[in-house]
């Protein structure tokens, strides 16, 4: 039964969310702000893992393309689906779930438990809404931008790496990565990452708005977000594969 | 005026709070006062909705708040203002934020008129000019007043403090207690207090409602309250040595 009262507890708890605010101005501030501190504070990272995780994609794809059937540009073709298919919209996205929901969790969590929620509602504010929609609307917004700059650093980073460590020429993986692109790919990526980008701030936020007790607690509101956004994210990923690529 | 008639709580098996039934008074401080654990913070929290009484009546003004829909109890509570045990300030804001953000979610006030406002206030609980400080460098007693700010900001008609004084040394007790009555009275609000203060029992208690394992237990204000037979009330209110020697029982 406790799946059962989770998932309800979690649509409830969404449709309060989503609920008309009290004063617009504030929410828009609210907005901007999480904008700026989800998005902008993830980049670096994104930044860091995009380009090493290129990088390697290109040499691996190098040792292991030695056919001469293969051609040689297949590296730079390979490196690209890979990070616009993959690398960029699902990882990117369940690291951003380690970091972004982590930090949703404890931050409401604590809220919830140092009854500064409990004090909201008093003023007569919709908790839920104040607190969570902002984060939700600011992911699903900045995420897209995230990703594709994921994307391009990926396939740059996949340049770096493997022009320089000499596993594939310079000329030959620009032409991979220029041919047969297939633009509703980008379409399927994106879509993903907005769903998912949805499913981080929420899932997360319901685990901390639902904490009781104390600093224990937030801490495994915190870890329980982090493992319930990373199954959710991989079973919503091949769900959304089938019926997007298939 | 907040009448509350016949209301119960329980957690799980525990019957916390027992068929109580109260008049708090306008323009009055109100006090709750009992040992520690007898359910005066959980009385507290089903007057305001953050518990559902199991049964009962809570009337604001007439007005019977438990049984309203949520919207409907959200129009009320912008009348209320609550001072909670632990202060519950935005971490993520300063102590002007703090103060303005009422003011911010439900008026039209321009933002010189809300500075005002938020300045009027720090000053009524000495905290002038420390406006851009964030709760986490207040101390205890400050976060209390900040808190204290906050909930008088938007002009309640409903105040609601549980232990304003708790924790806090003798001299900013009594001037926050000064403080609640002082406003209670300017602005004719109903103000309740909770508390097991004696001091503050004594300074500030015009009714007082002494709870016992949950039950209302006895009634009255600050004059009655030191020659009262009440064996429990008398307990309570003798606890120390001091009043004992004081008032010679
Ligand atoms: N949310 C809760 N769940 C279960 N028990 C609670 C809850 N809140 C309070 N209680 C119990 O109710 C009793 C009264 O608590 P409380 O109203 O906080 O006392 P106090 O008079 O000290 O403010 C205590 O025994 C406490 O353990
Ligand atoms: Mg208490």
């Amino acid at each position: 039964m406790k799946p059962i009262y989770h998932i309800g507890r979690y649509f409830l708890l969404i449709k309060r969310v989503f609920s008309k605010p009290e004063n617009l101005k504030v929410y828009f501030n609210q907005f901007l702000y999480e904008v700026n501190s989800l998005g902008i504070g993830s980049l670096g990272l994104i930044a860091i893992i995009s380009i090493f995780m290129g990088g390697v994609i290109t040499i691996q794809s190098a040792y292991n393309f030695t056919s001469p059937f293969i051609p040689r540009y297949a590296i730079g073709l390979g490196t690209r689906e890979s990070i616009v298919l993959e690398f960029s919209p699902t990882i990117v996205s369940l690291i951003l779930a380690g970091k972004v929901g982590s930090n949703i969790a404890s931050e409401i969590g604590t809220m919830r438990i140092s009854e500064q929620i409990d004090a909201l509602e008093i003023m007569g504010i919709n908790s839920a809404g104040y607190l969570i929609r902002p984060k939700i609307l600011a992911a699903m917004f900045i995420n897209p931008f995230l990703i594709t700059i994921s994307m391009f650093l990926g396939v740059f980073g996949g340049f770096l790496f493997g022009v320089f460590s000499g596993a594939c020429d310079a000329e030959k993986y620009i032409f991979g990565i220029q041919s047969f692109f297939i633009p509703y790919n980008i379409v399927y990526a994106l879509t993903k990452t907005v769903i998912f980008a949805f499913i981080i701030t929420s899932v997360s936020a319901y685990h901390g708005y639902y904490t009781s007790g104390g600093a224990l607690e937030v801490g495994r509101a915190s870890t329980k977000s982090v493992v319930y956004n990373s199954i959710i994210i991989l079973v919503t990923n091949l769900i959304i594969t089938k019926l997007m690529l298939v | 005026m907040i009448e509350i008639k016949n209301i119960n709580k329980t957690f799980g098996d525990r019957h916390v709070v027992k068929d109580v039934s109260f008049k708090f008074e306008t323009g009055k401080t109100n006090l709750i006062i009992g040992e520690s654990g007898c359910g005066k913070t959980t009385v507290l929290k089903l007057m305001v909705g953050l518990h559902q009484i199991d049964s009962g009546e809570i009337l604001y003004d007439g007005d019977n708040f438990a049984a309203k829909k949520q919207k409907e109890q959200q129009e009320i509570r912008k009348k209320i203002g609550m001072l909670f045990q632990g202060g519950a300030l935005f971490d993520s804001q300063t102590l002007e934020e703090n103060v303005r953000f009422p003011l911010d979610m439900f008026t039209d006030l321009s933002k010189a008129e809300k500075m005002d406002r938020v300045n009027f206030c720090l000053e009524r609980v000495q905290l002038t000019g420390r406006n851009k400080l964030y709760p986490a460098e207040l101390s205890g007693g400050m976060k209390k007043r900040a808190a204290l700010a906050r909930a008088i900001a938007n002009n309640p008609s409903y105040l609601f403090c549980d232990e304003p004084n708790s924790g806090l040394d003798p001299k900013t007790s009594i001037v926050i207690d000064e403080l609640i009555s002082d406003i209670t009275k300017e602005y004719n609000i109903t103000t309740i207090i909770v508390t097991h203060d004696m001091n503050s029992v004594i300074q500030i208690g015009e009714n007082i409602m002494f709870v016992h394992k949950g039950q209302n237990w006895w009634t009255g204000d600050k004059s009655k309250i030191l020659n009262s037979d009440n064996k429990e009330l008398f307990e309570f209110v003798f606890a120390s040595d001091f009043m004992k020697q004081f008032f010679g029982k």
